[in-house]
């Protein structure tokens, strides 16, 4: 096999062997990602729709579980069902991970979910994380940023983590009579983390004033996100240099069409996807292409994406960074012989303790990030001692539990890890005493945990 | 000498013996600790915590005004006619009655107005001023003091904890622990696995290092099960402080998450999470080790913050108060700890009962080594024209300086290491008697 193919299945999807049909060509992957989303068609996971029945009634009994040994057991009972709906979550991502041959896509879907990171407070509030990914993220990761940018900022996951369902417009008739007002979490992370970056042109009244536009926004249990004018600022404001006012949510549509269209969105978003695929310290000529082909395109993330693996800096044959948690488990469940069908027939208990428990213990909890931030990115932040007994305990356990007739690691090292199955690590896995541990050897290589 | 350093050693040796320059045997086999007696904890605060609910300035005429609900009836307990501490730290009032344990006010690191937590941590960690960007420089702060001590050992420094803790990363050596490591591993699996990353410097030393925290760890467990068996019961003051801690936790909170018995679960492991680091680093500290860092998360109360402040401040009372009883009065004597943020918070409340990133917070010291009873720095004023901002509480001391006279006061370190090397740029103003 050649080095071209590794690379591409190990930085542009999730490992070797590709599902059959998988693509390696530039051409060819961003052919699939400008495609229709054909692995969320078969393998279907739920949206806000689905989920918020289940919602709203776990919400409602959260709220009374106090009142009685009874209503506290109804509680426990809803919340049971929020975590299988949460774990099923976790086993559709992972299922499309594994199996989908439009890898690119599956691992566009992980790098905007981190970009959108969000955790939710109080466990009901889970069932919106996985809706944000189904409904925000899926439908707009290949069209335009802006539209992305609007459907995740008003995502009830959003609305709720960065506190704007309880941001008031202070003289708005509601902010008056309850005497509520402002919090500036989501302007702040929006323009911060979401647009502009932490460098861009940007200042503390810009945030303020955002803040004051987005007032109205919130969440209702039963339809999701909602705008209520009796809690939006009443009259102008100010943002990048921008005035919106008027009724309703379209001046809060339009500041996000604006702020997706700013110069510093381009180059902060070009700058994150080098770096997310490419190395930490991306080359500035694949960066400034990449800014180019947004400019010409508005935005247009199937060209961004298509640009950056057609880009011949893309491909460098360093391995500059590593598999996270979630790449490293679903690359190894391929690597298994695993597909897409398998990881959707794994019972709960399976999802639970070969992939939920070890992605905590590699520290890239499935509830979500330490921040809004995300993860890091830096390879230096995955490797660590702790983050390596986890990788190993799994390498050296887990392929036992999942496959009771394990392949001849010699022969998994090379379906595995293709042109790089020789040399120490191929001297190694011959040595092994079991086939288990040769496996494990496998898996635990710095040239499977590097990509 | 110990086996697993001499492999290590001795194999780093012909890889990257520049990177780790501690990793020969001879540094492990010689010397006394090149620190002395005295022991350093720092503890990062991470999100922001809100120094004017910890300290809270209820002599300054203007600051129930700003806080309509976090600044009116506290319940806070005086501490000096000015300035009262929050109510769910009550823990702590004998350390201070004995001048164990003391804050500072009004302090900040160099950083200012875009208000990232992100920039603003780094930065805190750097331990740099604002010519050098965020994330510039690799190395922390804590780790250059290590790097300016000749013939440390390996055991000096440990940072404890799952997070990542950069103010100890850099050259000098620095163990990890964290509380929940376990592998079995055969011994030909373990030395194919040197094998595999012997070539690859990233790969080599946090591998190697897992290896060592899992025999380690592995070690401790027998160790604990068999005190356990010896002991046959446990400590009846211990259980009752985990009861005590368990119940205040769940008052405060607004009721749905009362109500939520695996949120209060949750809580009450991540106190014994604490115990459990607190626990490892204090026999370390007792034994070879001279400093110690932690992590210590949720502070950033945009919302509810009465009650949202709660869980954060349990935890460090309690990684305080533990490290006090666990350390013993020797060496507790000896230990300074500092506990500091990225920034402090808004001075007015916000419209939803929390605050919003600001400037100037608060900073915590205890140990015996540190005159502690006391709110330190100036006091600036709330009036809106003494703010920084017209929102925010001015800094009128730079959270470094206190480091660096912590620093010089315990080790006896240069002025000129502190400003140049340690903390480059700084310029550490008059003693303010920090150290005993």
């Amino acid at each position: 096999m050649s080095g071209q193919v590794r690379i591409a299945a190990f930085r542009f999807g999730f490992g070797l062997p590709l599902p059959a049909g998988g693509a390696h060509e530039p051409a060819a992957i961003a052919a699939a990602l400008k495609g229709p989303d054909l692995a969320a068609g078969r393998w279907p996971g739920e949206g806000l729709a689905d989920l918020l029945p289940l919602h709203q009634a776990a919400n409602a009994a959260r709220a009374g579980a106090v009142k009685s040994d009874d209503a506290q057991k109804f509680y426990r009972g809803l919340l049971a069902k929020v975590d299988r709906a949460h774990i099923h979550g976790l086993r559709v991502m992972m299922a499309r991970a594994v199996g989908s041959p439009d890898g690119f896509r599956e691992r566009l879907v992980w790098f905007w979910r981190d970009h959108f990171s969000t955790l939710a407070r109080v466990r009901p509030d889970r069932l919106f994380n996985v809706a944000l990914v189904e409904d925000a993220i899926r439908p707009h990761l290949a069209g335009r940023f802006a539209d992305l940018l609007t459907a995740a900022t008003l995502s009830p996951a959003m609305l709720i983590y960065l506190d704007q369902v309880r941001s008031v417009g202070p003289t708005s008739p509601f902010g008056q009579r309850r005497k509520q007002g402002l919090n500036e979490n989501l302007a702040r992370e929006l323009l911060e983390l979401h647009s502009l970056g932490v460098g861009g042109a940007y200042s503390q009244t810009d945030v303020r004033e955002l803040a004051e536009l987005l007032t109205g926004l919130t969440t209702h249990p039963s339809l999701g996100t909602v705008f209520r004018a009796n809690r939006a600022e009443p009259g102008a404001e100010t943002v990048l240099g921008q005035s919106y006012d008027g009724p309703g949510m379209a001046p809060i549509l339009q500041a996000l069409q604006d702020i997706a269209d700013h110069p510093d969105t381009a180059r902060h978003i070009c700058r994150k996807l080098a770096v997310h695929f490419v190395s930490d310290t991306p080359d500035p000529g694949l960066v400034a292409d990449l800014q180019q082909v947004w400019s010409r395109t508005g935005g247009d993330l199937a060209e961004v994406c298509s640009a950056l693996v057609a880009h011949p800096a893309a491909w460098t044959p360093q391995m500059e960074k590593a598999r996270q948690p979630f790449d490293y488990i679903a690359a190894a469940l391929r690597a298994l012989g695993f597909g897409g069908d398998e990881v959707m027939a794994m019972d709960d208990a399976a999802i639970r303790r070969h992939v939920q428990a070890p992605l905590l213990a590699m520290g890239q909890p499935f509830v979500g990030p330490p921040g809004p931030d995300g993860w890091p990115e830096e390879i230096g932040a995955w490797i660590t001692p702790r983050g390596m007994s986890a990788r190993i305990r799994w390498a050296m356990n887990a392929p036992t539990a999942l496959r009771p007739d394990l392949p001849d690691p010699r022969e998994f090292a090379v379906t595995t890890l293709g042109d790089l199955a020789g040399g120490r690590i191929g001297w190694a896995v011959a040595r092994a005493e079991s086939r288990s541990d040769g496996v494990g050897l496998v898996l635990a290589s710095p040239e499977f945990n590097r990509r | 000498m110990d086996r697993r350093f001499f492999l290590r050693g001795a194999m780093a040796v012909g890889c990257s013996a520049a990177a780790h320059p501690l990793t020969t045997t001879m540094t492990f086999a010689s010397g006394d600790p090149g620190l002395g007696e005295n022991r350093l904890v720092v503890i990062i605060l991470r999100g922001a915590m809100d120094g004017l609910d910890v300290v809270q300035p209820l002599g300054d005429r203007a600051f129930a005004g700003y806080r309509p609900t976090l600044g009116v009836d506290t319940g806070a307990l005086a501490l000096d006619g000015y300035f009262a501490m929050n109510r769910h730290l009550g823990g702590w009032k004998g350390l201070w009655d004995k001048g164990e344990l003391g804050f500072v006010h009004a302090v900040s690191t160099p950083y200012r107005d875009k208000r990232s937590h992100f920039d603003g941590q780094d930065l805190l960690e750097a331990g740099t001023g604002t010519d050098v960007a965020p994330g510039q420089m690799t190395d922390g702060w804590l780790n250059r003091m290590l790097q300016a001590v000749p013939g440390l050992r390996a055991e000096t420094a440990y940072a404890v904890g799952r997070d990542p803790l950069p103010v100890l990363d850099g050259k000098a050596w620095v163990r990890n622990w964290s509380p929940d490591l376990r592998m079995d591993l055969s011994p030909q699996s373990r030395l194919l696995l040197e094998a595999i990353y012997h070539d690859d410097d990233l790969f080599r030393d946090a591998a190697f290092e897992a290896l060592d925290m899992v025999e380690e760890a592995a070690m401790r467990r027998t160790q604990a099960s068999e005190a356990a068996r010896a002991m046959a019961g446990a400590d009846p003051a211990m259980s009752g402080m985990a009861m005590e801690d368990g119940m205040s936790m769940v008052s405060g909170m607004d009721p749905g998450m009362a109500g939520d018995a695996a949120g209060a679960e949750q809580r009450a492991r991540r106190l014994a999470d604490i115990d459990r680091m607190v626990d490892f680093a204090a026999e370390k500290l007792r034994a070879e080790t001279r400093i110690a860092a932690f992590s210590l998360a949720g502070w950033d109360t945009h919302r509810a913050q009465s009650g949202g402040i709660q869980p954060a401040l349990a935890r460090l009372q309690r990684m305080i108060l533990r490290l006090h009883e666990r350390l013993g009065p020797e060496v507790w004597g000896k230990t300074a700890v500092l506990a500091v943020t990225e920034f402090g918070r808004t001075v007015a409340e916000n419209g939803t009962g929390g605050t919003d990133h600001g400037t100037g917070g608060a900073m915590v010291t205890a140990g015996g080594a540190l005159r502690g009873g006391r709110v330190m720095g100036r006091w600036p004023g709330l009036a809106e024209a003494d703010l920084y901002d017209r929102r925010d509480l001015m800094p009128t001391s730079d959270v470094r300086a206190w480091a660096a006279w912590t620093m010089r006061g315990l080790y006896g370190f240069d002025r000129s290491v502190l400003e140049r090397s340690v903390f480059p740029g700084l310029d550490m103003g008059e003693d303010p008697g920090l150290v005993l």
